[in-house]
């Protein structure tokens, strides 16, 4: 076991990715809507930040001296949902108002009606962009908090990623890190038949070197390494790091891994029976 | 308040230049970003007197809205610069998800507005900025008409709290405020009285009016100018009170006739007290690059189109 995780803790981030998972499907279940492919995949790195990593207290959300979160493929926002409410910014039983008329949970991310959320997302490549002003904002102003911003790999087709690839890198924001939920699949994609997909974007890595950045590539469901390459980031000066996290779309629910079709699919009464079990078996 | 017509001509660019230098010396939250046109817009001043308040962002103006909203959240005051083509067209989505909605203080200069942008032509005009960036709800769209408006929209700009956009122009105007011009948010300035028809004018299509309307008085007729600096909010009174007192209104501005101060006014007019009214602007076409006169002519907003637009108008009443 690394020493930078116990095993208690280990095991509390392992409990709190299987809730989290539970409560996106029984969300978007409960909701007849919503994004379930990219939740799922985001959830361990998710879980991570919140309980591990990230120095917040949904006591005091405002706090200037907090760390700083932007969800940038603002579409998985119900996995963030489901982890804010486990972190206690607000009612679990909440969630159920997801994506009905005046909840606090918008389909995409308001952080004007919502405590705990940094910034307004939904539109893509928008996230990470204001990620790096948050990060520059506490340089110019002498705050030592850190910024986090995970994007999606169908989310980097947006030349505006890139965009913010560049300023940040010029900018040396090492107090930025960004984590790519790599999960190798978009809502549609192309390929040669409609099972095959092509990846979004490929060899990510390679192409945020050469835009100047810390590159550390991971598997973005692995608690250790998720913790590992976070704590490795902090010890990162001049640049900015991007984690690379290789996820599986769906993951948890074997029906639902790996297929662009669960980008969005509600799932049927039987299907929830059946997701529920798999995730309570911690498959 | 107003001074008159004069002939001196004093750039918008050179009093935003010493107002913003002035703000970021004064306001340590006060940063510049600029999407690499410093030496266009001016601010390049900032750069070379007050550097660690200058942000180059590069050409890459959506990344630097999305940035500046971030920035904003800090607790920083960024002020935005670039061609009001490239922030209402180029970086809207950015502005109004980033910055409009979760109403974040954040300042938008947009340079080169309207038609005379220095022979550059159609892909850095913005004909259509009004338009776009007053549908935006939050949004407050201001168009300061000389060099001594433009110090007072930013000055207000900066304590205000929440998103501003101002609609700058290239070239010198005649000045038409005098210091101690007091600038006030959805409140119109009646420049000119007059009885027969209002012209209700913005940004650089004030001068031009006053310069119709003294045309226009020789010819004996009587004609009042009202200059709306604040184009969201719009002060519905002073156009109900102009339609009251002279049944006719005239429109001008350097900007599309759709979605600009005059659909503006005329929504106010149609709501409230319709009476006979024309529009001065471009009429729904695409433009090219060429000499200012020139420009004015062919796309029938001189002077002299205003002129006309009164004319015509009068014979509705």
């Amino acid at each position: 076991m690394s020493n930078l995780l116990s095993e208690e803790k280990l095991q509390l981030l392992k409990e709190k990715s299987i809730e989290s998972r539970k409560l996106v499907v029984h969300t978007v279940h409960n909701a007849g809507a919503g994004h379930i492919g990219g939740p799922m995949s985001a959830v361990d790195v998710l879980i991570n930040l919140y309980f591990n990593e990230m120095n917040v207290n949904p006591e005091d959300a405002r706090d200037e001296n907090r760390d700083r979160f932007v969800l940038s493929k603002g579409h998985s926002a119900v996995a963030l949902y489901t982890v804010l409410a486990l972190k206690g910014y607000y009612p679990i039983k909440e969630l159920d108002t997801f994506d009905s008329m005046d909840s606090r949970l918008q389909a995409h991310p308001d952080m004007n009606i919502l405590p705990g959320l940094d910034m307004s997302t939904g539109s893509l490549g928008q996230g990470i962009s204001a990620a790096v002003g948050m990060a520059l904002g506490a340089k110019l102003k002498n705050l030592d908090f850190r910024t986090y911003c995970m994007i999606g790999d169908g989310e980097s087709q947006e030349g505006q990623v890139w965009e913010a690839a560049d300023v940040a890198s010029k900018y040396k924001l090492d107090n930025l890190v960004v984590i790519l939920d790599n999960n190798k699949l978009q809502q549609f994609g192309w390929g040669e038949n409609y099972d095959e997909r092509e990846v979004p974007v490929a060899n990510p890595g390679e192409r945020w070197k050469a835009f100047g950045w810390n590159v550390i590539e991971i598997d973005g469901h692995d608690h250790v390494e998720i913790t590992k390459a976070l704590s490795e980031a902090r010890t990162v000066s001049g640049k900015p790091t991007i984690i690379v996290a290789n996820t599986v779309k769906g993951k948890g629910v074997s029906f639902m891994e790996n297929t662009h079709r669960w980008h969005s699919r509600v799932p049927t009464d039987e299907e929830f029976d059946n997701a529920v079990q798999e995730l309570e078996a911690g498959v | 308040m107003r001074t008159l017509l004069s002939d001196k001509k004093v750039s918008m660019r050179d009093a935003l230049s010493e107002t913003i230098l002035k703000l970021t010396q004064e306001d340590e939250n006060v940063y510049v970003l600029d999407g690499d046109l410093a030496t266009s817009t001016k601010i390049d001043i900032v750069a070379n007197e007050n550097p660690d308040k200058f942000l180059q962002m590069g050409i890459a103006e959506q990344n630097m809205m999305s940035a500046a909203a971030g920035l904003a959240t800090t607790g920083i005051q960024p002020w935005t610069f670039t061609f009001a083509a490239f922030l209402a067209k180029r970086a809207i989505d950015q502005i109004q998800v980033q910055i409009a909605q979760p109403n974040l203080n954040v300042k938008m200069v947009g340079g080169y507005s309207g038609l005379l942008t220095g022979l550059t032509g159609k892909t850095h005009q913005a004909l259509e900025d009004i338009a776009i960036f007053r549908s935006l709800a939050n949004m407050v769209v201001l168009a300061p008409a000389d060099a001594t408006e433009v110090k007072k929209v930013m000055e207000f700009a900066h304590q205000y709290e929440g998103p501003v956009y101002i609609r700058l122009a290239r070239d010198a105007y005649p000045t038409l405020f005098s210091d101690n011009y007091n600038f006030e948010l959805g409140k119109a300035v009646t420049l000119k009285e007059g009885a027969d028809v209002t012209i209700i004018s913005t940004g650089t299509q004030t001068s031009r009016s006053l310069e119709a309307a003294e045309k226009l008085e020789a010819e004996g007729i009587s004609v009042a100018v009202v200059h709306m600096p604040s184009i969201k909010p719009i002060d519905k009174e002073a156009i109900i009170k102009a339609a009251e007192t002279t049944g006719a209104i005239v429109t001008a501005e350097e900007h599309s006739i759709i979605g600009g101060l005059g659909s503006a006014v005329a929504e106010v007019l149609v709501e409230e007290k319709p009476v006979p009214m024309l529009r001065v602007g471009v009429k729904d076409r695409n433009s090219e690059s060429g000499p200012n006169e020139q420009m004015l002519e062919k796309y029938e907003i001189s002077s002299n189109h205003v002129a006309q637009a009164v004319k015509e108008v009068l014979k509705k009443k």
